[in-house]
């Protein structure tokens, strides 16, 4: 009885080695479904493209969690909200945001005051800011994502951001 | 002369209740017309979608009938004064709306003589014009859904002429409490609205129309078949359908009448049917053969809190109060005025509030509140019962409190019409409609807010793409001097050089 019971143990042991290692390399081995992943992962982020969380861009952020395991709780203007649904998706634990959450706001240029140097043009994201060289310029509301990054490069300080509602 | 007999061969309603009507006391007097006010209030906004654009100014003396704001973009319906006078505001007043409490209104200061727009030429027997043009004149006039859900009639004619249609359906069916103002309209002016129901069939080209009334009223159902007497119109057939409320729900209907369901998230066309409001086919015959547009409406003041409930007809934009006073003022038991009928209308605290195109009913209510607190749900089932579009509210309410999106979808929320039925039996006093309200605003919210992020993602990765080209451009351009200059040799090179040498130390001879 004893050998059967010492064979019965040794055949699942076998068994469950090689389907481990076999399982192992192919992990190793076969490429993953990454880009998929990076997909699910831009989808949920909000696409404000504010670099915000360090990378630059929505895209980028989705693939350094994937790639290079970056925190999920790094976007500010997803709030809470999409820490929870990363959270989900990924199998995660739950992060308060590394920043407050802020109001969602959108940029204001100081009609008076701006020089038509096409700086803040340039460094939209999403091309929400219309204006020829030495012209006012102005910021498309609609399409403005409230990323703040206008700001900074104006050298007359005249883009502010105004909260929506 | 005999009026043809009503047909009752009908379809299933799931689920919904038998109400106190409520409708004597407003149904002794016949229509009686409110004398035109001093002053006038038109929201810009009184229909679905986008508010109306202000075509007059402040200070501007304005004809009755002529156009105060026009339609705007694509959805959305023109105001004409109601009297003649002198605009003297636009600025937001109080009005009856789900959502905040204040809007932009046009004011008009009435001069009394109701001094209207000569009669433009074209107004001829309907029947000559092209239905394009007809449903094109339709949009014009103004003209709004009249039962309540005011939604712009000729975008409603634009859609169903591109569906195949089959049956023109005629919504006399004023299913919800104390209001009575279709059956008043249609005991008095059955001609106009059999009227508009063939301008509708011409400029759709249907060849079959269903006139539904409840089996409530009787008065309306002898008018409307003595009209259809005189007008022998063999198109035009009367059903009677029976008081079940909300029977008078268009998708409800239009399953009573024909035994087709309108698909989830589907209309009417879907199924081959338009519906109509009574109310709106009339205005329509009003407009294009009389070239009234839509300035007043009938609707009902009544309630215990009213001293003579009746009907009236006013025009758009008299104040609630001024109407409440000509029907003899507030009785002692008056504490809750209610714009709309007691299941779907809207509480409101100031009677300050304009007559609008929505508004059927002035309802003043001696109790403020449903009896009852608010206690767990205890999973009786009873509002499943009473469901007309056949939903789960349990299950609804279950997920809205737990803020689940995805569930609420599939549970069908988005189907909800907001009757109120599962409020009215809800054993443990749950505002079930409110909720659902709340959460479908949520739901909307957050498919904004994806629709708003897609956009983004578009357009960064599109700004991406074109800098990435530019910088090849560049490159390319780079590339190519350079090949150029190779070309040209190394003298070339030199010379160049000492070109840009003398251009910087102009005073160094070579």
């Amino acid at each position: 009885m004893w050998t059967s019971i010492i064979s019965a143990i040794l055949i699942i042991t076998g068994i469950a080695l090689v389907a481990g290692l076999l399982l192992g390399m192919a992990a190793r081995k076969l490429p993953g479904d990454s880009d998929q992943i990076v997909n699910q992962i831009n989808n949920l982020l909000p696409q404000t493209q504010c670099a915000q969380c360090g990378y630059p861009g929505c895209r980028p952020y989705a693939e350094a969690i994937v790639s290079a395991a970056a925190p999920i709780n790094l976007c500010p203007p997803g709030g809470d909200d999409t820490v929870q649904r990363l959270a989900d998706l990924l199998g995660r634990e739950i992060e308060p945001l590394a920043e407050g959450a802020p109001v969602a706001s959108v940029a204001l240029i100081n009609e008076a005051l701006c020089i038509g140097c096409t700086h803040c043009r340039d460094a939209c994201p999403v091309d929400a800011i219309t204006g020829a060289h030495q012209f006012m310029h102005t910021v498309i509301a609609a399409e403005c994502t409230g990323c703040e990054l206008c700001v900074p490069p104006c050298p007359v300080d005249c883009i502010s951001m105004v909260a929506v509602r | 002369m005999s009026s043809p007999a009503a047909t009752y061969d009908l379809g299933k309603l799931h689920g919904g209740l038998r109400l106190a009507a409520n409708k004597a006391e407003s149904t002794v007097m016949s229509i009686q017309e409110v004398p035109v006010p001093d002053q006038l209030v038109l929201p810009i906004a009184q229909h679905v979608g986008e508010p109306a654009h202000p075509v007059v100014g402040i200070g501007e003396h304005v004809f009755k009938g002529q156009l105060l704001a026009e339609s705007y973009r694509s959805l959305s319906a023109p105001i004409h004064a109601p009297s003649s006078g002198k605009v003297v505001a636009i600025e937001p007043w109080p009005v009856s709306r789900r959502y905040g409490n204040k809007a932009p209104c046009i004011v008009i200061e009435c001069d009394g003589d109701d001094r209207a727009l000569p009669l433009p030429e074209d107004i001829g027997p309907f029947n000559t014009l092209e239905p394009d043009s007809l449903v094109q004149k339709i949009l014009q006039g103004g003209i709004v859904g009249l039962g309540g859900a005011v939604f712009p009639t000729g975008q409603k004619l634009m859609q169903a002429a591109s569906m195949p249609l089959e049956y023109l359906i005629l919504n006399g069916v004023e299913c919800e409490p104390y209001i009575s103002c279709d059956d008043l309209l249609m005991r008095e002016q059955a001609a106009e609205v059999l009227g508009g129901a063939q301008i509708l069939m011409h400029a759709l080209g249907l060849g079959q129309c269903y006139v539904v009334i409840e089996s409530d009223k009787p008065d309306a159902i002898g008018a409307i078949g003595d009209a259809m007497a005189i007008l022998d119109d063999s198109r035009i057939t009367l059903k009677q359908v029976p008081t079940i409320y909300p029977s008078g729900g268009e998708d409800q209907l239009v399953q009573l009448v024909t035994n087709r369901e309108v698909p989830s998230g589907g209309l009417p066309t879907d199924v081959g049917c338009v519906v109509q409001n009574v109310g709106t086919s009339a205005a329509i015959f009003r407009w294009i053969c009389e070239g009234e547009p839509l300035i007043s409406r009938v609707t009902t003041v009544t309630g215990p809190g009213v001293a003579t409930p009746m009907n009236v007809a006013a025009r758009i934009g008299t104040t609630v109060a001024d109407i409440i006073a000509f029907a003899g003022g507030y009785t002692e038991h008056a504490k809750q005025l209610i714009i709309g009928g007691p299941m779907c209308g809207k509480s409101v605290t100031t009677d300050r509030v304009p007559l609008v195109k929505a508004t059927n009913c002035v309802l003043v209510l001696n109790e403020t509140s449903r009896p009852g607190t608010e206690q767990p749900c205890i999973r009786c089932g009873e509002c499943a019962t009473v469901c007309p579009i056949q939903l789960l509210p349990q299950q609804l309410f279950w997920y809205a409190c737990a803020d689940n999106e995805a569930k609420l979808r599939s549970y069908g929320l988005t189907d909800c019409i907001e009757c109120g039925c599962c409020d009215l039996v809800c054993p443990s006093h749950i505002p079930l409609t409110a909720n659902f309200r709340n959460a479908k605003a949520r739901i909307q919210e957050l498919a904004d807010e994806k629709a708003r992020a897609e956009r983004a993602r578009l357009r960064f990765e599109s700004r991406n793409e074109r800098l990435e080209a530019e910088q090849q451009n560049r490159e390319a351009e780079l590339t190519l001097q350079k090949e150029a200059a190779l070309k040209a040799g190394p003298a070339a090179i030199e010379e160049i050089m000492r070109r840009q040498q003398k251009k910087q130390n102009p005073d160094q001879e070579d």
